[in-house]
């Protein structure tokens, strides 16, 4: 085994010994620009245990870092928070290597598993509230339902106040660096919203709800370990207080337009939209479908106020790249927006009376009716679209 | 009355109760509750529940 991957200590007894991955740009379509790390977690006490897993192919990475601490054979224990592939991909090579004598995972936990493995492997079923006695040390449980799976779990080691959050305050940054103090702040808020807009958004009234439920949990919480990106040892508020406000999802005064473009004319469109925004106090920002990612749009709209989209009419449809956005954008269920749609289209024009169907699905707030131009805009169309613009400015805060 | 609960998320939907929130009375019966209803935690549709 490869000895220069070493396990790194986060408290008296409990180890990272997870994998980076450098190289991974799309996580399921949502572009990681910095990669990411697959955590897993060992508590050294008298039932060692293993918490979490990696994906699959980074299984050799996990089992040199645990054998940097201990035989992996040792391992009594091993606890799933979380069914996702990039967790448990190894588990089924971990469970033959290690053969540990329980395995534990939610209820819906436990289903999953057998869903995605299909096998015999006897899965112990722990609720909120539940322990383990490792021993020396305990272990407690918290379901998370839908944060951000049916089967979703956090685990608690007492006696040193370690949160194993699974993909909650998760972010994707793959980093020779483990804690998060270690990590420049504003990529670490970057990254973090860009995580939440894309894996959590949709969830935030769950969220919401369980900040709410979190103190009465009573956890005394010095460490705070996602199944991703850093661990954070430190101001460990600030990352529970980033969740609380992009729950909420408050408007600004920050206008995204989106669009794509045939032969120039809906992106001249767009640019006008945009003068006609900037001018009237809104910050704005232009997200051409050539070079923006999907993630990357949802990031922007999370501390957005408005939402504008245009696309030309393309045998009848909206633009593809639009209408991936659009996809995508209503699935996460972006809150509080209002906005309005545009186009440029030669003869049948539908693609913005779609789009402005998709936008009132997704409950934005829509300012008036599609614009459209028929061919190339001219100089009185262009006004149109400051106009556009303006109303929008106009209505925002 | 019945209890029904989201084969998905696990989410049970109790009869005697409703769930106001979406609004669904209390003592509305599952058969009651409109087509277009979803699990509230979850988001899947009324045919992704099974009587428990």
């Amino acid at each position: 085994m490869d000895s220069s991957f070493r396990a790194v200590k986060i408290s008296d007894s409990v180890y990272w010994v997870g994998a980076i991955d450098w190289g991974v740009r799309s996580f399921h379509g949502y572009l990681t620009s910095r990669g990411t790390t697959y955590n897993a977690f060992l508590v050294i006490a008298d039932k060692v245990t293993l918490i979490d897993t990696v994906k699959a192919s980074f299984g050799e990475e996990m089992m040199a870092r645990i054998s940097s601490v201990i035989d992996p054979s040792k391992i009594d224990f091993i606890i799933s928070n979380h069914s996702e592939m990039d967790h448990t991909g190894y588990l089924p090579q971990a469970i033959q290597a290690m053969n540990p004598s329980r395995v534990f995972a939610s209820p819906m936990g436990q289903k999953a598993l057998g869903m995605h493995f299909h096998w015999d492997q006897e899965i112990e079923v722990v609720k909120t509230g539940d322990k383990i006695d490792l021993g020396n040390k305990t272990l407690s449980f918290v379901e998370a339902r839908m944060l951000h799976w049916p089967d979703s779990m956090l685990t608690y080691l007492e006696e040193e106040g370690v949160l194993f959050t699974n993909d909650v305050f998760g972010m994707h940054i793959a980093s020779s660096e483990r804690f998060a103090d270690e990590i420049d702040p504003s990529v670490l808020k970057y990254e973090g919203a860009k995580y939440y807009a894309n894996i959590i958004l949709h969830l935030s009234p769950i969220v919401t709800k369980f900040l709410e439920k979190l103190p009465s949990f009573n956890l005394d919480m010095k460490i705070i370990a996602p199944d991703h990106g850093p661990v954070w040892r430190r101001d460990l508020n600030q990352v529970v207080e980033w969740y609380s406000g992009w729950a909420e999802q408050k408007p600004t005064n920050k206008a995204v337009v989106v669009f794509d473009s045939m032969w120039e004319s809906t992106a001249r469109m767009a640019r006008a939209v945009g003068d006609g925004l900037t001018e009237n106090g809104a910050s704005v920002k232009l997200m051409p479908l050539g070079g923006s990612h999907r993630s990357d749009v949802i990031t922007e709209l999370l501390d957005a106020g408005a939402l504008l989209v245009g696309s030309p009419t393309i045998n009848n449809q909206i633009y593809p790249t639009v209408a991936d956005v659009m996809n995508y954008l209503k699935g996460l269920k972006p809150q509080n927006l209002i906005g309005a749609t545009f186009g440029s289209y030669g003869w049948s024009g539908e693609a913005v009376k779609h789009l402005d169907q998709i936008m009132q699905d997704m409950k934005v707030d829509l300012v008036q009716e599609g614009l459209r131009v028929k061919y190339v805009p001219a100089e009185e169309d262009l006004a149109t679209c400051r106009d556009l613009g303006a109303r929008v400015a106009s209505k925002m805060l | 009355m019945k209890k029904y609960e989201c084969d998905a998320c696990g989410w049970v939907y109790d009869e005697e109760k409703g769930h106001p929130a979406s609004g669904v009375k209390p003592g509305t019966k599952f058969e009651d509750i409109p087509e277009d209803w979803v699990c509230p935690l979850c988001g899947v549709g009324k045919d992704g529940f099974s009587e428990v």
